[in-house]
């Protein structure tokens, strides 16, 4: 039972971007399409269960004055290895991601997970809660990418919905990210009260 | 199992194991993923230069070579052959002046330097406007685009808009030395994509860098064979 709570925790309750508002940095900069928000939301779970695995793991064997040092390598070493099976496997998708996926090394939620939870918890309860913090993340990305991709060019996962040119450009483009996680913030939040 | 003591040598020791297998796991995943980067980058080319050439029998790619262009870029060019006759060469051209970083263009040309086809391998201008270069430049009734208008037609009757022919967007079959590869608002020949003029002069800037690089080569070239011909017959160089 406990162990559910920690997976769910991170779905909603503490979603990382709609309620911890951690990760900002990717989730503005890659969600211009649901199908990118989806392969970097993927990568940042993979990498979040890995590292939450692995720091609960050696928690025990580093010393507490180096432990960020050791959870940034930890954490770095998984976002390498995602960042080169993605260029080998999904290259176009690894471009479209480009720059952000050596970015999820420095992403808050990845490390603040390590910190808060994985530190001091054991490992299956630390793997359930970098699953449910990464597919909460995931949610996001992909909720907040096909938002602004039905919005700004009338498609959702590349399918088209009405034509590209009646699509509020601006909603692809960086202030669009801004305005779009705005107001589902506080339709999140407006549900979350009269739930 | 209790903590460990955050002494000098722990912390030492803790780092550098860390980082050492680290390090070696990443070296294991970086031997395994090498060939398929690699070979996923040259499909990547391979298809680029199949786009823009015409049927060839050869192989472009191991008979590439390098061409210096005045702004002192390199661009690559792979010439493709048929029966062992040139019928086009693949060249790799880049420009610095696009809205946001480099554009990389694969574009082909024609021996005597007539656009067949190009494709654009790396840009990174803004989406929803400037990227449409990857398709604004070709002829305005390739079938992607008429199949979308023929889903957009309640949408484009709902709002009252008609079709505007096109204009003079294409750049296929054009040759830069004879046609102003300029957009209309520079006093070109060609349609700037709506809301992008950065990034459409970046384009032809591309191209119009491998036309010119590839002709100067080619005209140096040929000078060269003339030119031993004329010393010969005590004439001047030029």
């Amino acid at each position: 039972m406990n162990n559910l709570k920690t997976f769910t925790n991170g779905l909603i309750k503490e979603n990382p971007i709609f309620t911890l508002l951690l990760g900002m940095c990717p989730t503005l900069g890659v969600t211009s399409s649901a199908t990118n928000g989806l392969g970097m939301g993927l990568a940042t779970a993979f990498v979040l269960i890995m590292s939450n695995l692995v720091v609960a793991l050696i928690k025990n064997l580093i010393p507490d004055k180096v432990r960020i040092p050791s959870f940034i390598v930890v954490i770095a070493t998984f976002v390498t290895i995602v960042e080169m099976t993605m260029q080998a496997y999904v290259p176009s998708l690894f471009e479209s991601l480009g720059l952000f996926i050596p970015l999820i090394v420095v992403n808050c939620i990845v490390l603040g997970r390590a910190e808060a939870f994985a530190s001091k918890n054991n490992p299956i309860s630390s793997i359930l809660d970098g699953a449910g913090m990464g597919i909460g993340f995931t949610l996001g990305l992909v909720i907040l990418g096909a938002t602004r991709e039905f919005l700004g060019s009338g498609k959702i996962f590349n399918a088209n919905i009405y034509p590209e040119d009646f699509g509020m450009l601006v909603f692809v483009l960086a202030p669009g990210a801004f305005i779009a996680l705005g107001f589902l913030i506080a339709i999140i939040n407006k549900m979350k009260q009269t739930a | 199992m209790a903590k460990t003591e955050s002494s000098l040598k722990n912390m030492f020791l803790t780092l550098l194991v860390i980082a050492l297998i680290a390090g070696t796991s990443l070296g294991f995943v970086y031997k395994f993923t090498k060939e398929p980067i690699e070979a996923s980058k040259l499909a990547k080319q391979q298809m680029a230069i199949k786009k823009v050439l015409p049927e060839y029998d050869n192989d472009p790619a191991s008979e590439i070579y390098e061409l210096k262009s005045q702004e002192g870029y390199v661009l690559k060019a792979f010439p493709a052959k048929r029966n062992g006759e040139l019928v086009g060469v693949a060249i790799e051209t880049i420009t610095k002046k696009g809205f946001s970083g480099e554009i990389k263009i694969m574009v082909g040309l024609q021996p005597d330097g007539t656009i067949i086809n190009y494709d654009v391998l790396e840009h990174k201008e803004t989406p929803g406007l400037g990227s449409k270069m990857a398709f604004w430049f070709r002829p305005a009734d390739n079938s992607a685009e008429k199949n979308n208008n023929e889903k957009n037609s309640f949408f484009k009757w709902l709002y009252g808009i008609k079709d505007g022919g096109g204009g003079n967007r294409s750049i296929i079959g054009k040759n830069p030395g004879k046609s102003n590869m300029k957009v209309s608002k520079d006093g070109g020949d060609i349609d700037a994509i709506t809301a992008a003029t950065i990034s459409s002069r970046a384009f032809l800037d591309a191209i119009s860098i491998a036309y010119v690089t590839y002709t100067n080569e080619k005209n140096k070239t040929n000078a060269k064979t003339g030119a031993s011909k004329q010393i010969k017959e005590g004439g001047n160089n030029e």
